[in-house]
């Protein structure tokens, strides 16, 4: 068995900010995947809204504006703020998936994970999670439902990743360069988002940031090494 | 002026050179305590009902979880982290006055030093069940400490949070000690003069005390060490505190400064706090005696110096980012000054830096109370003002401008703020019936070493070491 700490994978996402709709599949697909809890219109006016994808809409220049789509989910820094300040090890980081965890049954919620993230892509549960009746039929068993008073975050579709690494090793191969696909990337209709191994050459992530003139990490100053690259031409105003 | 007439104003000035017997004196500081007054019952009434609608409105908020708040996505810390910079701050002042200026050997302090002790207490435990009353999971908050368990599962010990506990319990330890040990011999002056069960109570507190040389000389020893050691502790703890946020790398909040600026603001809110309670406790029990114009002078001196360190850091705090014009940071310094904190700002600069500066200077608004009264609550409410915003108008502003979110409070942090502050109130009704709220034996020393001598056709004021 391989050392722990060795890393095996860098699962990374590919963003192509120029292929963005906004159309919001995935932030539905995230929900339906994940089980995350659908807020209502009173929270949601709150601020309180939900989505571990969520769709940043900017406008760039006057009116008639345009609009630019900014897909934003937990980034999975490599050297994460949300990592050292949480008194409890519930925010912990996978050395050997270069994953950021979030350990649901750990956490006490002193909610400093999320002050200290940059992105502000942790969620807090301010209360127990809802789900509408025919909702409830469709919860994914994979993944637990979290209770009130927890943060929760974009996972990589752990879940996913876990079973396709399980079935690999059934098989008794190595696990395939595209074989995981999180729920958000399989549901992009514009292919926007593209996932897999950057420690793979032959995976399709590391194809496209060989050499790529486009890519780019949100707010890559603060030295969070994400493991998120946004993809984006000369014509897109998204800027950082 | 003839010396008789030049004693008499002296004595009338300084408590220390106006010795009376001691039993005139034992008499007026036991008499308010055995005294239960019209008002008394009324006010344990309604603040002891603030402070249940506090426990009640907590109970509400663990039932049905932190939504009650006016929490959100964006802004995650609010009034409950203010609350317990604010309460612990004043927390840091009690110690102050009594440990260092102890040490000091400033005489000023000796009436007050019990007053500015059990703020610290009742401080400190009501600002400790912040940070837990803000947890989302308040029930598995020892999860927060390094107990040994089965599945060696440690805290981390990286977190700020961490160390910021530890700070606060062993200032807890500290502070009640401290307090407890200058007590024992009051106590024991309680215990040998009044009757019925408050003789019980503090026979119990006195611990046997029988006033023998050694025991006096343990007494002393024992107070030295713990001034000492408050002494250092004070300025780390808060400087911890000011880590909860300076450790971050929110802008607003990632400032090296933060450490002296808490302490200096910790200092400034609690001898403000102070200077409300002597007051209160000189109209109330008529302690005209004890606490004097001297007394009012020398908390207002306190109060300017404190003032002005405060004045000091907060520009360093500002200027610094402002000149650097990094856009998050600026657009930070901008929320707060014409922005959704502009109220807050300017209030506070108000009641920290301009009416402070425009009145203290003067002995005569030193010394008459209902100015000091007036100067040290708009304080409070200006410091309270800067810990909000420090918390809730920085955490408003993030790196993406998506991000940008506004915090109201809703009615569970209100009525758990003013709970905290009755806590505090009716503790100091309560426990003013139950032991002697001047520290007699220190009033008494100061008087037997203080003496009036004649120096030509002067008096003046001597003391002996």
């Amino acid at each position: 068995m391989a050392d722990a700490t060795q890393a095996e994978h860098k699962w990374t996402m590919v963003v192509d900010l120029d292929k963005c709709t906004g159309c919001q599949a995935c932030v539905v697909a995230c929900h339906a995947e994940n089980n995350v809890p659908i807020r209502n219109k009173s929270e949601v006016q709150a601020n309180r809204a939900q989505h571990w994808i969520r769709i940043e809409r900017y406008w760039v220049g006057d009116p008639p504006a345009k609009a630019r789509f900014l897909p934003m989910l937990c980034q999975h820094c490599n050297r994460a703020p949300c990592e050292p300040v949480c008194p409890v090890y519930a925010s912990v980081h996978s050395q050997r998936e270069h994953l950021n965890l979030q350990v649901y049954n750990r956490c006490v919620g002193t909610r400093y994970c999320n002050n200290n993230c940059p992105y502000v892509v942790r969620y807090f549960n301010f209360y127990d999670p809802y789900f509408p009746a025919p909702l409830t039929e469709q919860l994914n068993p994979d993944v637990t439902v979290r209770t009130a008073g927890i943060m929760e975050k974009c996972t990589f579709c752990i879940q996913r990743i876990n079973r396709a690494e399980q079935q690999a090793r059934t098989e008794g191969r190595d696990l395939g360069p595209d074989e995981v696909i999180p729920a958000c990337v399989q549901t992009c209709p514009p292919s926007a988002l593209l996932f897999g191994d950057l420690l793979n050459p032959e995976s399709r992530v590391s194809k496209v940031l060989a050499d790529n003139q486009r890519a780019l990490r949100v707010l890559e100053h603060l030295g969070t090494e994400p493991a998120i690259y946004y993809l984006k031409g000369g014509k897109s105003y998204v800027r950082f | 002026m003839g010396l008789d007439q030049q004693a008499q104003l002296e004595r009338e000035r300084h408590l220390l050179v106006d010795a009376r017997p001691g039993r005139e004196l034992n008499a007026m500081v036991l008499e308010p305590m055995m005294r239960i007054g019209r008002a008394f019952w009324p006010a344990v009434g309604v603040l002891g009902f603030l402070v249940l609608a506090w426990w009640v409105t907590w109970g509400f908020q663990m039932w049905w979880n932190v939504g009650i708040t006016g929490l959100n996505r964006v802004v995650m810390w609010s009034l409950y982290i203010a609350n317990y910079v604010y309460l612990i701050g004043i927390a840091e002042a009690g110690t102050f006055i009594a440990a260092a200026l102890r040490l000091l050997d400033i005489d000023w302090r000796r009436p007050i030093s019990r007053i500015a002790e059990l703020l610290t207490v009742f401080c400190i435990f009501a600002s400790a069940l912040f940070p837990l009353a803000h947890l989302g999971r308040t029930w598995k908050f020892y999860w927060l400490l390094p107990y040994p368990n089965e599945r060696q599962l440690w805290p981390n010990f990286h977190s700020a949070l961490i160390w910021d506990l530890t700070a606060t319990l062993s200032y807890l330890a500290m502070s009640t000690l401290f307090f407890y040990i200058d007590l024992i011999p009051d106590a024991a002056l309680a215990r040998d003069h009044v009757r019925g069960w408050r003789r019980t109570l503090n026979n119990w507190l006195a611990l046997g005390w029988r006033g023998t040389e050694r025991q006096w000389r343990l007494l002393k020893v024992a107070q030295l060490i713990f001034s000492i050691g408050i002494l250092l502790i004070m300025p780390s703890v808060h400087t911890i505190v000011s880590y909860d946020f300076a450790m971050t790398i929110q802008p607003g909040w990632h400032s090296t400064v933060f450490g002296p600026y808490f302490v200096a603001g910790a200092i400034y809110s609690g001898v403000a706090a102070i200077i409300i309670a002597a007051i209160l406790f000189q109209r109330l029990n008529h302690w005209g005696y004890f606490i004097r114009d001297e007394h009012l002078n020398g908390l207002g001196i306190f109060l300017l110096l404190t003032s002005l360190v405060w004045d000091y850091f907060f520009f360093q705090d500002f200027i610094v980012p402002w000149y650097g014009q990094v856009p998050t940071e600026k657009q930070v310094l901008l929320t707060m000054m014409a922005g959704r904190g502009q109220l807050a700002f300017w209030l506070m600069i108000t009641t920290n830096a301009i009416i402070p500066f425009f009145t203290l200077w003067w002995r005569r608004v030193r010394t008459w109370w209902p100015a000091m009264l007036a100067i040290s609550i708009l304080i409070q409410l200006g410091l309270l003002l800067e810990r909000y915003i420090i918390v809730t108008i920085d955490l408003g502003v993030r790196e993406l401008p998506f991000n940008w979110g506004l915090y109201q409070p809703r009615a569970a942090e209100l009525i758990m703020s003013t709970g905290a502050v009755a806590f505090i109130v009716l503790g100091f009704v309560v426990f003013s019936k139950l032991i002697p709220f001047v520290v007699l034996y220190e009033v008494k020393e100061g008087q037997f070493l203080v003496q009036l001598k004649r120096i030509g056709k002067g008096l003046i004021r001597s003391k002996m070491e």
